[in-house]
């Protein structure tokens, strides 16, 4: 029980610590490796509390695919540079106060809610799928998404797979006075395109590029 | 203090929540790194439904982190695309300097 408290405290202190440095940084680099180590840590803290699958998959797809892609766009666009500066900006700067007010108004919020909170006494007679604690993780959940989520299953593979067509054709673009090669042009062409007979006059040559 | 509940998996997501919410507000710079805030904010909602499925022991709510997850991955291949469009065509990304809706 004392491990788990330490090791849950280690992480969380992590998280905590990477999420401020997230948005805080002055690099919009250092920000992006900030977001991959809060990412690492929950991902412990959820294969700690035994959601492996999860855990594994955040690992997979926040790190491998999500911080990768943002570090890619900041790499592209050359904003490093670009100081991350909230406090002495220029110019107007009166909504600082406000959005410091607001958020720490939401964080004692959800503080009151999570003290005052209680289980129904109904709760856990209204369990939908129950953890079976002979299967593992990966197992008990394949079993579940792919029989009674199949359709959820499918319409977020549909929601990817938009995404992924969305951000082609958003960032898609043809630059005029490039040469490129079309197979059309190349498999269409034929004899009478590509060659000429010409009646050469005596002395006089024929102009090749006209 | 010792024994972890499901209090303190709460907290530590509210926290999170909540330095999300103050990078939306307080960023004026870097409109990625408004987007990462979104990321945090969405991270802060796993983590409550995933510490409720397992001390409540009902899996159905890491199906919907899963989804969440999904649907994460989603938008920021959306948002950054955008960014970079945006960048394109006007040359910045700074958060003050997009005032074309004059807000």
């Amino acid at each position: 029980m004392i491990a788990h408290a330490i090791v849950f405290y280690i992480f969380s202190l992590i998280a905590i610590v990477s999420a401020i440095m997230v948005t805080v940084s002055k690099n919009t680099v250092n920000s992006v490796f900030f977001l991959i180590l809060d990412f690492i840590s929950i991902s412990c803290l959820f294969i700690m509390i035994g959601a492996e699958f999860l855990g594994m998959i955040m690992l997979i797809v926040y790190v491998g695919a999500v911080a990768v892609l943002f570090l890619f766009v900041v790499m592209m666009l050359n904003v490093a540079q670009q100081k991350n500066e909230w406090f002495n900006s220029s110019g107007r700067s009166s909504h600082i106060p406000i959005g410091l007010l607001v958020s720490i108004i939401i964080f004692f919020e959800l503080i009151i809610v999570i003290g005052g909170w209680k289980y129904k006494p109904d709760l856990l007679d209204s369990i939908a799928i129950e953890i079976n604690s002979d299967l593992t993780n990966t197992q008990s959940l394949g079993s579940v998404i792919y029989t009674d989520y199949i359709h959820l299953f499918q319409l977020s593979g549909m929601v990817l797979l938009v995404a992924m067509i969305g951000a082609i054709v958003l960032t898609f673009r043809q630059r005029s006075g490039v040469k490129r090669q079309s197979y059309f042009k190349q498999i269409s062409r034929e004899r009478k395109d590509g060659i000429e007979l010409v009646d050469v006059e005596n002395n006089k040559g024929v102009k090749i590029d006209a | 203090m010792l024994s972890i509940g499901l209090g303190h998996y709460l907290t530590l997501a509210a926290i999170i929540f909540t330095i999300g919410i103050v990078g939306i507000f307080l960023n004026r710079k870097n409109i990625i790194v408004i987007l990462m805030s979104i990321e945090l904010i969405l991270l802060a909602v796993n983590i409550n439904l995933v510490s409720f499925s397992i001390f409540i022991n009902d899996l159905s709510g890491q199906v919907f982190t899963l989804f969440i997850l999904t649907v994460a991955a989603a938008e920021a291949a959306i948002g950054l695309a955008i960014i970079v469009v945006y960048y394109r065509n006007s040359g910045t990304i700074r958060v003050e300097e997009i005032d074309r809706l004059k807000g």
